[in-house]
């Protein structure tokens, strides 16, 4: 007899399930969801700005994957289910290009530039970028092969200062770990993630920082969810409440 | 054996040798051959009294001791990285103290020794633990009834007894230097000729040239397989 009433609860539960999906299908609450592979520098921004659009966007449930740019590109070559692709710099975008990745163009929607950052007591007393070529300062950088590391090579150059790192890192984290830990005495982080530190750190501007402006675009990736969801998605970050939560990080205009 | 055989195949065989013998990978390669064998020394000298504590003796929390000297074998290399930032590191728990003796630890290939002789302990400790108990005790036992000292009893019997399970510990330990990367990556840093291992070379490629991190993982494949092919070539002598 349990096992009945088990069974019948159980018709009942399938039944009702697919009425409620029949209403789906025409009314306006059809569950998407869309599939954005962000740069990690982004993650604080997009996560919130994600959670926003699915407010405006009902039955769009966002998901991101928050990864170095070229780790992104290379998995979505390798095929994996991207809608929207944000890359922090345009070298990156131009691979996606390249591979013939990218439904339509790719559109700046921020720019990062360079920062200094010590620990919050700055025990070096490093105060402009020509403390970073002291002897004694230890300063991390990130490697020139990884973007942080190509922006602080221009810087530099610009700036015809020449800094020995103690280590070369593979990611703006890494560096800013080092930083955080009292390890290192300072490194070259983006503005944005001074900010996104609070007060671990310590974050001193230079001029030269105007020189070298990291570009953000973003772009729809073929094959994406449909229904012009991507597009809109792009539109909602390059738009006012887009901007308004990236200048509040930190980033640019673009 | 599938994702070698693939990782295989995604090797440009043209340009492999240019690929592999660039400055860096050079300067890599050297580096973790270096430091690995440093490692697998420190790995002997903390290893075998450790083993020999473990499998000779019975003492209160002994599990509990064995558990922590196998810790690295389970940890996520980060985590070793970390631990090790907070006990070496500058503001670490023995930074100060290792300062005054007037070595910098910090983003020095010292570093790298340190976190790789960390995570390669273990293999050294569980090949030879294993070896002395599957050995035993009565050589031991008879040559201290006929007067032998503890040391000469450890010189003479313990030791050779038990040479090819150290010879084994050892090549494991060695292998397991070569490959750390995590740990190498958090604790002491990414400079070429200083803390830049192989591993940590072939992450920083991929970033600007998939085809010399495909290259140069196939060389650390190949050396890992002699390495392992060594350890049963010990073995097989042995018996």
């Amino acid at each position: 007899m349990n096992r009945f009433v088990a069974l019948v609860a159980s018709l009942l539960l399938v039944t009702a399930g697919c009425g409620s999906e029949s209403a789906d299908r025409n009314g306006p609450t059809k569950k998407v969801t869309l599939t954005v592979f962000a740069a990690a520098s982004l993650k604080g921004a997009f996560t919130e700005l994600g959670k926003q659009f699915e407010a405006e966007h009902e039955g769009v449930t966002v998901t991101f994957n928050f990864a170095g740019s070229s780790d992104l590109v290379a998995q979505i070559q390798q095929g994996a289910p991207a809608d929207v692709f944000a890359s922090a710099d345009t070298k990156n975008m131009d691979v996606a290009i390249t591979a013939n990745l990218l439904e339509g163009s790719a559109r700046n929607f921020a720019t990062n530039t360079l920062e200094i950052a010590t620990p919050a007591d700055n025990p070096a007393e490093v105060n402009s970028l020509d403390d970073l070529a002291k002897s004694g300062v230890k300063v991390v950088l990130c490697a020139e092969q990884v973007p942080c590391g190509s922006a602080a090579a221009k810087v530099e150059e610009a700036s015809g200062i020449d800094i020995k790192p103690v280590s070369e890192e593979q990611s703006v984290t890494d560096v800013l770990g080092k930083v955080i830990s009292g390890e290192a005495d300072a490194g070259l982080v983006y503005v944005t993630d001074v900010k996104a530190a609070g007060d671990k750190v310590n974050g001193i501007e230079f001029p030269e920082s105007g020189d070298v402006v990291n570009t953000y675009p973003i772009a729809a990736i073929k094959g994406n969810v449909g229904d012009g969801l991507a597009e809109a998605f792009i539109s909602f970050i390059t738009g006012s409440e887009g901007q308004a939560v990236l200048a509040a990080a930190g980033f640019g205009k673009p | 054996m599938l994702p070698l055989v693939a990782m295989a195949s995604r090797v440009d065989w043209n340009s492999f040798f240019s690929l592999i013998s660039s400055d860096s990978s050079r300067t890599a390669l050297w580096l973790s051959l270096r430091t690995s064998a440093v490692s697998t020394v420190l790995c002997v000298l903390l290893g075998v009294p450790m083993a020999l504590v473990l499998a000779r003796m019975t003492f209160h929390g002994q599990t509990l001791v064995r558990s922590l000297v196998l810790l690295p074998l389970v940890l996520p290399p980060v985590v070793g990285g970390i631990a090790l930032l907070y006990t070496f590191g500058r503001k670490g728990l023995l930074g100060e103290t290792v300062d005054v003796l007037g070595l910098q630890v910090a983003f020095s290939t010292t570093a790298v020794v340190i976190a790789q002789t960390f995570v390669a302990l273990p293999f050294m400790v569980v090949s030879l633990e294993g070896t002395l108990r599957t050995a035993g005790e009565r050589y031991e036992v008879v040559a201290a009834t006929l007067g032998a000292r503890p040391t000469t009893i450890l010189r003479r019997i313990t030791l050779p007894m038990v040479l090819p399970g150290l010879a084994a510990g050892a090549v494991l330990s060695f292998a397991r230097a070569l490959g750390e990367f995590g740990a190498t990556i958090t604790f002491a840093g990414s400079l070429e000729g200083v803390t830049r291992t192989l591993p940590l070379e072939i992450y920083l490629q991929r970033e600007v040239d998939p085809d010399a991190a495909v290259a140069l993982s196939l060389v650390l494949v190949v050396v890992a397989v002699l390495v392992i092919g060594l350890v049963r070539g010990t073995r097989s002598t042995a018996l």
